[in-house]
């Protein structure tokens, strides 16, 4: 494989917070339209890793190289998501006070998202249409006029997935989708994540290793802040050292 | 279908629109014209400028609605750009009294108490009338365009940003207080006596000012429901409800909460610069910071978050005032605070919550605002 190949390229990244280092030297890699799952035990950095890639933090050193080499470290959120990266966050983040129409409405990627184009803006037909593609991608279209806040867990999170996709990522980061979901809600999950999986390439962070089984191809296993293993779900698990670090045995070599 | 039901709900507001306008208008005027003194059917000059001054206050709490209801922050500093709007006015005010002041000078009475023989430059531009009616909104605009660019750039949010609100209400009180400032210290800005050449003391000429500020208030709710009806206006609502997610979503929230903390203080002008020729005074004692919390308590009162609310608010607490404080003066201030931990504690969604609680009691009712997510209360 050749670097071409890759929308997502960590190089040598550091998040130091005052000594901790939350992510160590941490080499992490991403092809296009590839569904990623990263596990790792808690602490492990999963979280800041995603919060690093789309500016919600900025790393103490190392590169983020994004699509054809642009480095994303330094800019800011707003900059990163009209590149293409769309995160959805752990806990449900969606406007509670709209409609589900409303939330993927002001979701939909806009030439302008200044406050005149917005005052002004209407939703063109075009784009209409593609919020009716959405809700039917995501379950929601018997839905799409009650309040976001009514919705169940499951649902909110499927909506903020929904308003993610809207902004046309071509990486999406998920934060732990199934959290707190029930198994049919999360097996539905799978299926959407595994849909949209080949439209843009999906980092998801997960606990569930069910879950995880259901839909990765590539696991990477990260602990204190740097990648241990890489390789198909089978290969992982039949890791000794990824075993040890998960029961507190081993320590990771940096 | 729910886009019916919002359909229905829409109409039902215009409706209720022309209704109110046509009320405030047309049917108080004419009562105030038409019946004799003593019929039980008049309305008094002094009821009817009471009511053109309560209607002021009803622009002054739009804005407040717009940047609090909708968007979820507080401002604490409303006063200081209704007192902009309404010295912009007094001051023009004060230079048309003319030759008929105390002291026979052109000058406004206190320059002449206060030893100032030259009118101060800043004063120049309100010489015209025009002049007033323009340094009434650019004066407040201005000023909140680059005071809110230096708090939201920096990323001040909820109990921060009302705090400095509130520190700038004391502040422009402190200021406008001083002699030195040359806009009549204490005592304000009063003894108007005619404005356009039409007598202030006239009932016609206060009929006048009564109408044009319906027309304002009109005017100005049009111009909030239009902003609140926009995509714009659901990212208002969006911010309040979770702001990391709109970043996310590419929309730039501070700029979002500067513009509308803009066009609030532009309607605190309009609402100044009619309140002073109706009321005849403007002081430092109706800018600092009890009136600014007092518009944060109308809003409260009649309902964040919906536009009627606000205007609802305005009114009823005032004219509440009005009938109050001529039975118990004292009183009113802890009338007005309990009056706030009632509606805050008790009724979130305030008067109009509890209208709209009771007639959709056998329907599905309508939540107006849930506290979800970030609010900032």
């Amino acid at each position: 494989m050749t670097d071409d190949n890759l929308i997502l390229n960590c190089q040598n990244v550091v998040m130091d917070y005052d000594g901790f280092k939350a992510l160590n030297n941490c080499n992490f890699s991403v092809h296009y339209n590839e569904l990623r799952v990263v596990i790792g035990p808690n602490g492990a950095g999963k979280t800041t890793l995603l919060d690093v890639i789309c500016g919600k933090t900025k790393p103490t050193s190392g590169k983020v190289l994004f699509g054809k080499g642009i480095n994303l470290v330094g800019k800011n959120a707003e900059d990163i998501t009209k590149l293409g990266v769309g995160r959805k966050f752990q806990a449900p983040s969606i406007y509670a006070n709209l409609s589900v129409w409303q939330n993927l409405d002001l979701s939909v990627k806009r030439a302008s998202k200044g406050v005149f184009p917005t005052l002004m803006g209407r939703s063109t037909p075009a784009e209409r249409e593609r919020i009716d593609e959405t809700l039917e991608t995501i379950g929601l279209t018997e839905h799409a006029h009650d309040r976001a806040g009514s919705l169940s867990h499951g649902q909110k999170q499927w909506l903020e997935i929904g308003m993610v996709i809207l902004q046309d990522p071509s990486l999406l980061l998920v934060d732990e989708p199934v959290a707190g979901m029930s198994d049919k809600e999360t097996e539905q999950t799978g299926q959407l994540l595994t849909k949209l999986s080949g439209k843009q390439a999906i980092v998801v962070i997960e606990h569930d290793m069910d879950f995880v089984r259901q839909i990765a191809n590539i696991v990477t296993v990260l602990a204190e802040g740097t990648v241990v293993c890489e390789g198909t779900v089978e290969t992982v698990q039949a890791d000794e050292h990824v075993r040890a670090i998960y029961l507190g045995r081993a320590k990771v070599a940096h | 279908m729910p886009e019916q039901m919002a359909t229905q709900q829409n109409s039902r507001e215009t409706l209720s629109f022309y209704i109110t306008g046509f009320v405030l208008l047309v049917v108080l005027p004419v009562l105030n014209v038409l019946p004799s003194e003593d019929s039980w059917l008049y309305l008094s000059d002094f009821r009817l400028n009471q009511f053109g001054k309560f209607l002021c206050f009803a622009i002054l709490a739009l804005g407040l609605d717009l940047i609090w209801g909708y968007c979820g922050v507080l401002s604490m500093g409303q006063g200081v750009f209704f007192g902009f709007g309404a010295y912009c006015m007094g001051m023009y005010l004060a230079l048309q009294i003319g030759k008929e002041s105390v002291y026979g000078s052109e000058l406004p009475d206190f320059m002449v108490w206060t030893q100032v023989k030259e009118l101060p430059f800043f004063w120049y531009p309100f010489k015209s009338f025009a002049g007033a009616l323009l340094g009434a909104i650019l004066v407040p605009v201005l000023f909140a365009t680059i005071f809110g660019f230096l708090a939201f750039r920096s990323r001040i949010k909820g109990v921060y940003f009302a705090i400095i609100t509130q520190a700038l209400a004391f502040a422009a009180w402190l200021v406008f207080n001083r002699n030195e400032t040359r806009l009549g210290g204490t005592n304000g800005l009063t003894d108007f006596k005619q404005l356009l050449g039409y007598r202030l003391s006239d009932p016609s000429t206060q009929r006048g000012l009564y109408i044009m500020t319906v027309l304002a208030l009109g005017a100005a709710y049009l111009f909030c429901r239009w902003i609140v009806a926009s995509r714009a206006g659901k990212v208002l609502i969006a911010i309040r409800d979770s702001e990391s997610r709109v970043t996310f979503s590419g929309y730039t929230p501070w700029m979002f909460k500067l513009f509308v903390f803009v066009v609030a203080a532009g309607l605190a002008g309009v609402s100044g610069m009619l309140y002073v020729p109706q009321v005849g005074i403007i002081t430092p004692a109706q800018i600092g910071v009890l009136p600014s919390l007092e518009v944060v308590i109308w809003v409260a009162v009649g309902g964040r978050g919906t536009l009627i609310g606000a205007v609802l608010g305005a009114v009823a607490v005032n004219y509440g005032r009005s009938v109050l404080t001529n039975y118990f003066p004292e009183a009113w201030p802890f009338i007005l605070g309990g009056l706030f931990v009632i509606v805050v504690t008790m009724f979130p969604d305030g008067l109009l919550g509890m209208i709209r609680k009771l007639s959709e009691r056998k329907k599905t009712p309508a939540p107006l605002i849930k506290a979800e997510g970030s609010t900032a209360a």
